[in-house]
């Protein structure tokens, strides 16, 4: 029930023609259960020989009846597809936007697969839903009632025949879909495996090919699609039983009216039944039974689409788990940064923790280099500074504030970073470095570009600055993509900048040419750049060596190379020992 | 151009059955004759309807007792329930058959989509988006399948119903027959207009759907990158516009299909009403019947009439839902022909690689696994067969090659690699690497000059037997569902428990898997989200270690492993490779210093090569590259 409330806020300034449906289809329905009423006492006329005069008078009502029927199901089919498709539209909308106010971890916690199915196939299956609602769920029992009166209206006793059918078929039609309902919730979600698995194929086709696996996977989806395709007959199978079941529905009534119509007919001499009744008891008997097979696939859908909406309510419900304070800190007055004995955890439940007792200073304006094995939880640490994940313990301080005081869009403006996994997105270059700053003018955007030494390789291409990114970035090479997301990012002027491994496909000189560029234009900014190469690194002011979640060592290059084992070993597996090609190498950095 | 869309659509209509035929060749006429009994056995009751109520019209006017007519009554109602006993057998039988038809050619027809998949080139997958390949399973087959199990069967039943019909109002009356054939047109017409419109707004909100889907993609993966930028109201003003363009064509569509019915039914209604009256007109002015029966125009002529006048549109309302389905099922099986009629790859290969025994320096085959391999090389001209031991030694002659053919990628690249040499490519992104390594294991095929294998041009080896000898560590990795234990063993599926942990520990990768919740156990998800980009890394190289290959391909293969990791990895990988060939491509030179030769390319030539001590000596593009002066990328 609460799923339907929640969904219902999306209906919105839909509501009217979602409401008006029903009546429209009200209308409809019953001018539908007047016409062959009317159309017996046409056939009587007709009958009787009542002459062409009796005859167009019901004509003329018929017709009149027809034309408001017509009008009544028109609009009901143009208000049902406006509140429908509005409804999806605006449901859509709203999920996106709840999606929008994630955290990190809540982005964590649904896969983006099953972000994307929530929004276009689970959506689409309510709207389809919703338009049964609206419309057919109320078409089907009406028309079932008026049907129904009319049949014993018209057909006195021998309306008695309905009351042994329908239960029959009712049973039969509940007991189908109780059987195959099971079937089809265990079947669909292997029917999405199938699918996941062509793509992985797609994806990785190479390594496929490379391994002469093309066999192996050709027998693997044959025996997940065999898998699939047994369920499925057998639910198809069963629910197949529904059409010979209504079949013999209307058979049975077919020939319970001729015999038993027919007998009471000529014995009563057409006082108890005459043959226009006759023939509109059979009309009748067709929309009874046609009602109610509209009713068992009403009640099939929506129990698929019920496990749509529960699916599609988890995102709207989903609590952002970091949320904006009441009075927020509105301005970030320096780059300073103070971790406070800070533990962190991306699971409460999980055992040990990513960072643990972390205390760590750091001064406005400082460049600090991070170093660390994979997993040493070097990015966990940058994170909680702009507050894309909250500390388990302890606190975060930027310029002297806990950074949960502040507001958050105000914050995250004033801590620039440039993330491990970077995206562009599809737009011109111009467009993806805007993102740092929507109101750049042109100069600025080719002043951040030559900063991050992207000027260059931009220059080159056919369109400049207008050249289009394909979605993913597909058409800039590894190295480019990273100067293009630095460039985005000073493009902000933050008071703290942080590279998250951010030139790893940079060469060195280049590398070096950036970070010598960060000095001059951004000096006051305080700049955190964690690298693979020491060579990155190497001129910070600090160098934090991170190990397994804590922190092992902090100093400068010369004094961790003579007192931290780890950083000898990465800086030595990247330099040969020969001192003058080290020097070499360093002084060209420089230089 | 609309003719050939035309002609077209004939010929994925006749290939389509040609196909259903080939699936099912004895089941599929069967279904069809029970559909056509089913059809013919549901339009006949009329008649029999008609005769009943003739006999109570007679019993009526000449005041006849019940009993008299009772024989006579009771045998039509007989005949027709004998009728429909019959009828109700073929309903059942058909829709089981049809269960059994719809599922199995789904499963046949996937089945044939993915592995003709399988054998297409990678130029294939290089060429096409991963969006429209999914589509073919996913929306192609779904329209596809409602097209062939409800549509087709609903438009033969109704065209038989129908001509059934039409051939007893003939019987009775021409005339009224014709009122009803003229209402047919209109709402043919109308079904035409409405349903058209309809068939194309719901194509073009397929349309919108995927572009929605493309937005929503991106946005989402692109989501921590959005939360970064405070971006987030950006994104959904461009989420907004496809969401409204989407709301657009949905409307439209659904405006159309909804209003369909109810306007073919009251016209149904309307040709009711017609049919009275003409049926009335005819008797008040006795206008001689024109009929095959040669009955005269009568009460028990025109009841019948009616009915059939109502089942007559109640079919062409059945028919017409089934238009939006039927366009929309032969686009998408268009687009599924298509696929299927994409050139496999092809392989002209007859040299096989063979299990050996090595006696006096004389090779033999055996099917023992003997640790040793040798290729199997049958010479046409002489009939005779020749054994080369595999030692996995890769030679290049001047080979150019091109992706397409007005724009060469490589020139003239020469390179030996020998069994137990390290062989390493430098240079700029586009110098052309990787491509070098797509065209030792004929992902791609030269243009011109020679590769040899073990001194076989590598031509004549069969893909497979070629594909199997090397082992690849590829830049992107790609990991599969399951659990780590089958993604190592993918390398080669017969591989033990510990050989798979073997090859693990020599990947460096024991530690991570070790402490994974259900350690080799664990469940990755098919992008191994759940390892870190490191992680998978070291996995690919597990598993290409298990296979055990005598030339090793690693590109890029460990740029996302920390240097101290990769130091650990370096040693497992030169013990494993110890005495065979190794390909290594690295921007991170402290990978590649090692090798035996290192070639720098540029714009697809070698333009330096040695080992890394000469090539700092000669001071040129390596040499600036290593010590920072030259740009990579």
């Amino acid at each position: 029930m609460n799923t339907l409330r929640q969904l219902y806020q999306s209906v919105r300034e839909f509501r009217k023609p979602a409401f008006q449906t029903p009546f429209l289809v009200i209308g409809e329905v019953i001018f539908e259960a007047l016409i062959p009423y009317t159309i017996a006492m046409l056939v009587n006329e007709v009958k009787a020989g009542g002459g062409i005069d009796r005859i167009m008078h019901y004509a003329w009502i018929l017709l009149a009846m027809s034309m408001a029927s017509l009008l009544f199901g028109y609009l009901a089919g143009l208000t049902c597809a406006r509140s429908s498709c509005g409804f999806a539209r605006n449901l859509r909308h709203d999920v996106f936007h709840r999606i929008q106010q994630f955290s990190f971890a809540n982005i964590d916690r649904f896969s983006s697969a099953s972000l994307v199915t929530r929004l276009t196939t689970d959506i689409q299956n309510i709207q389809m839903a919703f338009m049964m609602i609206i419309r057919t769920a109320i078409r089907a029992p009406l028309n079932l009632i008026f049907s129904f009166a009319m049949a014993f209206y018209m057909g006195g006793s021998m309306a008695v025949i309905f009351l042994a059918v329908i239960p029959v078929l009712g049973i039969g039609l509940y007991a189908v879909a109780k059987v195959t309902m099971p079937l089809f919730k265990a079947g669909f979600p292997k029917y999405d495996a199938l699918n996941e698995s062509v793509e992985e194929n797609v994806k990785g086709i190479r390594v496929v090919k490379s391994f002469v696996r093309e066999d192996y996977e050709t027998e693997k989806f044959h025996n997940a699609s065999e898998n699939i395709r047994k369920i499925f007959t057998k639910a198809e199978r069963i629910l197949a039983l529904n059409s010979p079941l209504m079949q013999m529905c209307i058979y049975s009534v077919m020939l319970f009216v001729l015999s038993v119509g027919s007998k009471r007919i000529i014995t009563t001499n057409g006082a108890a039944l005459d043959i226009g009744q006759f023939s509109t008891l059979l009309t009748y008997s067709f929309q009874i039974l046609s009602s109610l097979m509209m009713l068992s696939m009403i009640f099939v859908m929506m129990t698929f689409s019920a496990e749509s909406a529960q699916r599609v309510c988890e995102v709207l419900r989903e609590e952002s788990t970091i949320k904006n304070p009441e009075h927020p800190v509105m301005e970030v007055a320096d780059g300073s940064i103070d971790f406070d004995h800070v533990s962190f955890r991306y699971f409460r439940d999980s055992e040990n923790p990513v960072l643990d007792n972390i205390d760590l200073h750091i001064r406005s304006g400082e460049t600090i280099g991070i170093i660390g094995g994979t997993g040493s939880s070097k990015s966990s640490l940058v994170q909680l500074i702009p507050r894309l994940y909250d500390v388990t313990d302890g606190s975060v301080h930027v310029s002297g504030q806990d950074v949960r005081n502040y507001d958050l869009e105000v914050l995250r403006d004033s801590v620039a970073m440039v993330l491990q996994k970077n995206v562009l997105f599809s737009g011109t270059i111009a467009e993806n470095i805007r993102w740092g700053n929507k109101d750049a003018d042109d100069e600025e955007v080719k002043h951040v570009c030559r900063l991050a030494c992207a000027d260059e390789f931009i220059d080159k291409m056919p369109e400049g600055y207008n050249t289009y990114i394909e979605q993913g970035g597909t058409n800039v090479s590894g190295g480019q993509k990273q100067r293009l997301c630095i460039a985005r990012a000073l493009l902000k002027k933050p008071k703290i900048l942080i590279l998250d491994d951010s030139t790893s496909a940079v060469d060195t000189r280049t590398d070096a040419l950036i970070r010598k560029a960060m000095k001059e234009y951004i000096p006051s900014t305080t700049k955190i750049i964690i690298a693979q190469r020491t060579s990155s690194v190497e001129d910070a002011d600090r160098i934090i060596v991170m190990d397994n979640g804590t922190i092992n060592a902090i100093g400068t290059s010369e004094e961790l190379l003579k007192t931290n084992e780890i950083y000898r070993e990465v800086y030595f597996s990247q330099n040969r020992q020969d001192s003058d090609e080290t020097e070499l190498s360093v002084s060209e950095a420089a230089a | 151009m609309s003719q050939k869309r035309k002609q077209n659509r004939k010929g994925t209509i006749l290939r389509l059955i040609r196909m259903l035929f080939q699936y099912y060749p004895k089941l599929l006429p069967c279904i069809m004759v029970l559909i056509c009994i089913n059809a013919v056995i549901s339009a006949i009751p009329s008649i029999f309807q008609q005769k009943v109520i003739a006999i109570i019209q007679t019993a009526w006017e000449q005041g006849l007792a019940w009993e008299r007519v009772q024989p006579d009554v009771v045998k039509n109602v007989t005949t027709l329930a004998s009728l429909y006993g019959a009828s109700l057998l073929a309903n059942v039988l058909y829709n089981q058959l049809m269960a059994f038809f719809t599922q199995g050619t789904l499963a046949k027809l996937r089945d044939e989509m993915f592995s003709h998949m399988e054998k297409l080139p990678i130029r294939y997958f290089d060429t096409n988006k991963r969006g429209s390949i999914m589509s073919y399973y996913t929306n192609d087959v779904d329209s596809m399948r409602q097209m062939v199990s409800q549509s087709f069967p609903q438009l033969m039943i109704s065209m038989i119903t129908i001509t059934t019909i039409l051939c007893i109002m003939m019987y009775y009356s021409i005339w009224m027959g014709l009122v009803i054939i003229l209402g047919s047109f209109v709402s043919i017409f109308i079904t035409r207009t409405v349903g058209g419109k309809s068939a194309r707004y719901f194509i073009a909100q397929q349309k919108y759907v995927a572009a929605t889907e493309g937005v929503v993609e991106e946005m989402i993966n692109g989501g921590k990158v959005i939360k970064v930028f405070n971006h987030e109201d950006e994104a959904e003003t461009a989420f907004d516009e496809a969401n409204d363009a989407l709301y657009e064509a949905a409307y439209n569509a659904n405006r159309y299909s909804n209003t369909l019915m109810p306007i073919l039914n009251n016209v149904s209604y309307i040709i009711y009403v017609l049919v009275a009256v003409v049926g009335g007109l005819l008797i008040e002015y006795n206008v001689p019947n024109l009929s095959f029966s040669g009955l005269p125009i009568s009460i028990a002529v025109v009841v019948p009439f009616l009915g059939m006048s109502r089942q007559f549109a109640g079919m062409i309302q059945q028919v017409s839902p089934q238009i939006n389905s039927i366009v929309m099922g032969l686009a998408g099986t268009e687009r599924i022909f298509a696929m299927l009629d994409e050139e496999p790859e092809t392989d002209e290969g007859y040299v096989t690689l063979v299990n050996a025994t090595e006696k006096n320096g004389v090779l033999e085959e055996t099917d023992e696994k003997t640790g040793i391999w040798a290729w199997k090389h049958p010479h046409q001209a002489d009939g005779t067969v020749t054994y080369e031991k595999l030692r996995g030694d890769v030679r290049f002659f001047d080979v150019d090659f091109a992706y397409n053919p007005d724009k060469t990628i490589l020139h003239n690249i020469t390179l030996y690699g020998k069994p137990g040499q390290k062989i390493a490519f430098v240079g700029a992104t586009g110098a052309g690497k990787t491509t070098i390594t797509n065209l030792i294991n004929r992902f791609y095929d030269i243009e011109d000059g020679k590769i040899r294998y073990d001194g076989i041009n590598i031509n004549k080896i069969k893909k497979s037997a070629l594909r199997k000898s090397l082992g690849i560590v590829l830049q992107e990795t790609v990991l599969f569902t399951g659990t780590v234990m089958e993604n190592i063993r993918y390398g080669r599926l017969d591989a033990t428990d510990e050989e798979c942990i073997a090859a693990a520990k020599l990947a460096g990768a024991h530690s991570f898997i070790k402490n994974l919740p259900q350690g080799y156990q664990t469940m990755l998800d098919g992008d191994g989200s759940n390892l870190s980009q490191g992680q998978c890394q070291l996995l690919a190289i597990a598993r290409a270690a298990v296979a055990d290959p005598p030339v090793m391909i690693m590109d890029e293969a460990t740029s996302s492993i920390d240097t101290r990791t990769e130091q650990i990895v370096q040693r497992g990988m030169d013990a494993l490779m110890a005495g065979r060939t190794v390909f290594v491509i690295a921007h991170r030179l402290s990978t590649v210093k090692n090798s035996n030769v290192i070639l720098v390319l540029d714009h697809g030539r070698v333009i330096e090569r040695g080992t890394h001590e000469e090539l700092l000596a000669m001071k040129g593009q390596y040499y600036q590259l290593y010590t920072g002066a030259f740009e990579l990328e």
